[in-house]
């Protein structure tokens, strides 16, 4: 007897939504948040060929390859994944983005690019896969490496780090979350929230480098980020196509609603937390940080901000597929524009 | 023999009899920030609308107010519009150049000014014309701070005396240059009257030039190179632009922005057909043009040298990955502070092999802004039909100046998206692979996301004919075999040179962009001064027509290579084509002052290569291949 095939909402099985085989190390971070990517464009229904998988350089630039490989890819330049998605946007607002980072190629040479991305709202799953240094090129401090931390030849990092999360609020990023990778049920309940929004959904994503910085004195060690994970919230995610309610006691859970329907119930761990208040959100990062452990879970929401895209008023069909006709103004048009330089 | 100081004082201390008309330049030295402009275009527009062929050219300095600037009208007859050397007409109202202004006309010539300059008392060679501007404005404007403006088109009605030009025709220019504002049009003519009554009244006609109506101009539009290169953006459908602001190349973009608003928003929905992002950088410009065309979009920048350094990495990218890409190149000259308001054409090395390991890029080279207009639309046809980045270059003197041309035919050519990979396609096919060259052209077919059409994985340098990531030898060589018979394939495809052989000649002349109004102007002097006849070959593209070139080397005895940098850019270009014996015959003329290049200065640097003697100008004797300009 067969056992009937498992398929998705949308008909199509979860083989689909795998992509050729890793390259990277055995039991790199990296590996695992592919994993969770595959499990959530599955899980969410998310037509493959609608998707495309953009990244920058690095180990983690390398991942798109192993996830979605019926969708288009583009793995471009150090630091510049930002500015390629932006144009590909443009091109076609139909299109489901995702853009895969390393904390080297966002937080070092691509800074910039990042800065302007959360500035822009662009509507995009953003992750970065921190591990703290670089990886493809043999183990350097990135500058997301904290402060007193030490690579494997006993070098010590002595300037403070960049938080990627804290600039993504502050610079208008409208869903933003911090996860580990070994944090399977958070991190696909982030990755399906992301997917439900439409915005800048940044997610920093702690994905230990096991060949280069996992060892004792790293703050990104598989270890280190076990014992200092620091959860805001539980996270349920009910996806807008399942009928599904949840109970809750009032005031121990907020629920949110997203873009598409789906519905994001926050059950409160420690103390009252409301991730959709900007300032709360980045005292409580910095508190936290303070303690020495990290923040994780979903740190700032804000639902209702406009996208780029909607903010350039553009027509509703994607750009890249105006007919001739469309786009070629008429004889007129350059007539009269003749006219006003006679 | 160059003439003595004194010889030539005594030939010109009285007025020159013989007139000379509808052929001088002009130049107005004002100071930036003063409003100048607007008189200086309804100068320009009212000599245009008497028929006679005018250009005009702007020396600006690299500030917003305050420093000193030149701007040029040249009126003539024979129709020449590149720069000529001489001033034949100075208004001077700059008080911190009058002097420097002054002393280095060429005896002959003369002088509109500022009364209280008292420039008369430096030189006795010239022909002074004293207004007191101050007095003329008070009656004309009673706001005081309109006054700084309006002060401009008094001179405007002095010289419209003293030149020729009917007030109705400056009227009508004014008309032009201001539309609708009725308040803003009755204080200019009435300026324009002050300067003309101020004139008639109190000045006599003393130097010989002069304007009579021609008919040389019917139809006739007066435009920037930039706005006519938007113009052809704008009718080749590009929908994705992404910009950095820099001089001399934002009013490309600028200009484009009006046009699309125009002529490019939905009239049903109200909604945009194009997108116009001003990125963070020139870097993040390209990469959004890269992302844009990769998803099928028409997609363009512009920019200039240093955003050109800035866009290397990604121009290689897109040279690799076979993504389009049309890039403006408003050629300045080079980095930081210093002179980059001023022209040159610097980048064409640079650009031809932009980015690390084996690159090398289409580039169209327009010489004319009816060049700009079809060239812009040329780029995208080539950059989507050969699926790699198109650099147009322009230079500031193109780009930012303002020349005559016949009105833009409306294209003829239907809009051709290119190899993209449609199911009939994929039926004939059989079997897709992003870079397998199933035509033998080089060229492959391509998918874009979104299109239902099979997916691949865009990289730079590691893919098979298939798409698939390779690190192979054989896979990597393959691959650039390919793209080396795209480019030749591209050879023959881009726009062909201009040729014009002259029977007899012996002497070539080889040049590209702004340089060919300099060119054709010394090949008059050239014959008509010197007896000396020459051949005429001008690039529009590059890759270079190799066979012309070669073609035309071998029919002259001398080339001679005719650009705007000191390193010979073109002709190193050039020899990579060409075997050595005809290298040989090839010689170097050179402008790179900051200055367009004028027709002097080629005819002299020509003549002494060909071992003629040179006059000395302004103190200087042309050298061989580096006169650098004046
Ligand atoms: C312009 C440029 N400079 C330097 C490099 C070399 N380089 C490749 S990957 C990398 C760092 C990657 O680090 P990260 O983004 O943290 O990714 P990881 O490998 O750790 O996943 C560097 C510096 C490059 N590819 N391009
Ligand atoms: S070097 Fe580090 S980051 Fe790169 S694949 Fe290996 S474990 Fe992952």
């Amino acid at each position: 007897m067969t056992t009937p095939l498992k398929v998705n909402r949308i008909g199509l099985e979860p083989q689909i939504y795998k992509g050729s085989k890793t390259t990277l190390c055995a039991g790199c971070g990296h590996n695992a948040i592919s994993e969770r990517i595959i499990d959530a464009f599955y899980e969410m229904g998310v037509d493959p060929r609608r998707v495309i998988k953009l990244s920058g350089i690095g180990c983690s630039s390398k991942s798109p390859a192993y996830f979605m490989g019926g969708s288009h890819g583009f793995n471009a330049v150090h630091g510049r994944m930002p500015s390629v998605a932006t144009g590909a946007l443009l091109a076609n607002k139909k299109l489901i983005a995702i853009g895969v980072s390393g904390d080297g190629d966002t937080s070092a040479i691509g800074i910039g690019q990042f800065v302007h991305l959360m500035r822009r709202n662009l509507p995009i799953v953003y992750i970065i896969e921190d591990n703290g240094c670089y990886g493809l090129t043999k183990g350097q401090f990135s500058p997301t490496a904290d402060l007193g931390s030490t690579l494997k030849t006993g070098v010590v990092n002595d300037l403070p780090p960049i938080d990627t999360c804290a600039l993504a609020i502050e610079l208008g990023a409208t869903f933003v979350a911090r996860s580990f990778s070994g944090d399977k049920k958070q991190l696909l309940a982030l990755l399906k929230a992301a997917l439900a929004h439409r915005g800048t959904a940044m997610l920093d994503v702690i994905s230990p480098c096991v060949t280069f910085n996992d060892h004792e004195g790293s703050t990104k060690s598989y270890a280190y980020a076990k014992d200092h994970d620091d959860p805001l919230e539980e996270l349920s995610f009910v996806p807008f196509f399942e009928d599904i309610s949840v109970d809750y006691e009032p005031g121990s859970t907020q629920e949110v609603t997203m873009h598409d329907g789906s519905k994001l119930y926050l059950k409160k761990l420690d103390e009252v937390f409301d991730p959709t208040d900007k300032i709360a959100a980045l005292s409580r990062l910095r508190e936290i940080a303070r303690r020495g452990e990290f923040a994780t879970g979903l740190i700032y929401f804000e639902p209702d901000r406009d996208d780029f895209l909607a903010q350039l008023n553009l027509i509703d069909e994607p750009l890249a597929s105006l007919p001739p006709s469309r786009v070629r103004p008429g004889q007129e048009a350059l007539d009269e524009i003749m006219d006003s330089l006679r | 023999m160059p003439l003595t100081d004194s010889a030539l004082q005594e030939e010109h201390a009285a007025p020159r009899k013989q007139r000379v008309v509808n052929d001088f330049s002009l130049q107005v030295a004002t100071v930036n920030g003063s409003g100048s402009q607007t008189a200086n275009l309804v100068l320009l527009r009212s000599i245009l609308l008497m028929g006679v062929p005018v250009s005009g050219k702007n020396m600006f300095p690299s500030n917003i107010a305050g420093l000193p600037t030149w701007y040029t009208i040249r009126a003539s007859k024979r129709g020449y519009t590149g720069r000529k050397k001489e001033v034949d007409f100075l208004v001077a109202m700059n008080p911190e150049t009058a002097k420097e202004d002054v002393l280095t006309l060429e005896p002959g010539a003369a002088v509109v000014y500022d009364e209280p300059l008292k420039l008369n008392a430096l030189r006795s060679d010239l022909v002074f014309y004293p207004v007191p501007f101050d007095k003329l404005v008070a009656p004309v404007c009673s706001d005081a701070k309109l006054r700084r403006l309006v002060r401009n088109m008094i001179y405007d009605g002095i010289l419209a005396k003293l030149l020729g030009i009917d007030l109705t025709f400056m009227d009508k220019a004014l008309g032009r240059q201001m539309g609708k504002k009725a308040k803003a049009v009755a204080l200019n003519q009435a300026a324009l009257k002050a300067g003309w009554d101020f004139a008639e009244a109190n000045l006599t006609k003393q130097d010989p030039f002069a304007l009579e109506p021609m008919n040389l101009t019917a139809g006739k539009i007066l435009i920037e190179g930039n706005q006519a290169a938007a113009i052809g953006c704008l009718m080749a459908g590009v929908t994705v632009v992404a910009w950095y602001p820099i001089t001399p190349s934002s009013s490309l973009v600028e200009s484009l922005i009006g046009y699309m608003k125009k002529h490019r928003v939905d009239k049903e929905t109200g909604k945009a057909t194009f997108a116009v992002v001003q990125a963070e950088d020139e870097i993040a410009s390209l990469g959004m043009v890269i992302g844009a065309s990769w998803a099928g979009a028409r997609s363009m920048t512009s920019t200039s040298g240093p955003g050109i350094s800035l866009m290397s990495e990604f121009t290689g990218l897109a040279y690799y990955a076979e993504t389009p890409a049309v890039i403006f190149d408003v050629q300045r000259v080079g980095p930081s502070t210093g002179l980059p308001t001023r022209t040159a054409q610097g980048d064409l090395l640079f650009v031809a092999v932009l980015s690390h390991g084996d690159t090398k890029h289409i580039m169209l080279l327009p010489s004319s802004v009816e060049e700009c207009y079809a060239m812009a639309m040329e780029a995208f046809e080539l950059a989507e039909h050969f699926q790699t980045p198109v650099f147009v270059m322009l230079d500031l003197d193109l780009g930012m100046n303002n020349w005559m041309s016949d009105g833009f035919e409306y294209p003829t050519k239907p809009i051709d998206r290119g190899k993209l990979l449609t199911p009939d396609v994929l039926k004939r096919l059989g079997e897709w692979g992003r870079y397998r060259d199933v035509d033998g052209d080089g060229i492959a077919y391509r998918t874009v996301p979104g299109d239902g059409m099979p997916a691949y994985f865009t990289r730079g340098s590691g893919h098979n004919a298939k798409g698939q990531y390779s690190e192979r030898p054989d896979d990597y060589v393959e691959n650039m075999n390919r793209l080396a018979r795209k480019f030749e394939t591209a050879r023959r495809f881009v726009p062909k040179p201009v040729i014009e052989t002259v029977a007899g000649a012996k002497v070539g002349l080889v040049g590209y962009g702004t340089s060919h109004w300099a060119m054709i102007e010394s090949r008059d002097q050239l014959r008509e001064e010197s007896d000396v006849k020459t051949s005429y070959f001008r690039l529009r593209a590059y890759p270079f027509d190799d066979h012309e070139l070669a073609a035309f080397i071998d029919a002259h005895e001398r080339i001679y290579v005719i650009e705007q940098n000191r390193d010979a850019q073109l002709l190193q270009l050039m020899k990579l084509d060409l075997s050595p014996e005809r290298v040989a015959k090839l010689r170097s003329v050179r402008h790179y002052n900051g200055l367009p290049i004028d027709a002097r200065s080629v005819t002299d640097d020509v003549l002494s290569q060909e071992g003629y003697e040179v006059a000395e100008r302004n103190g200087r004797v042309a050298r061989a291949g580096m006169t650098g300009g004046e």
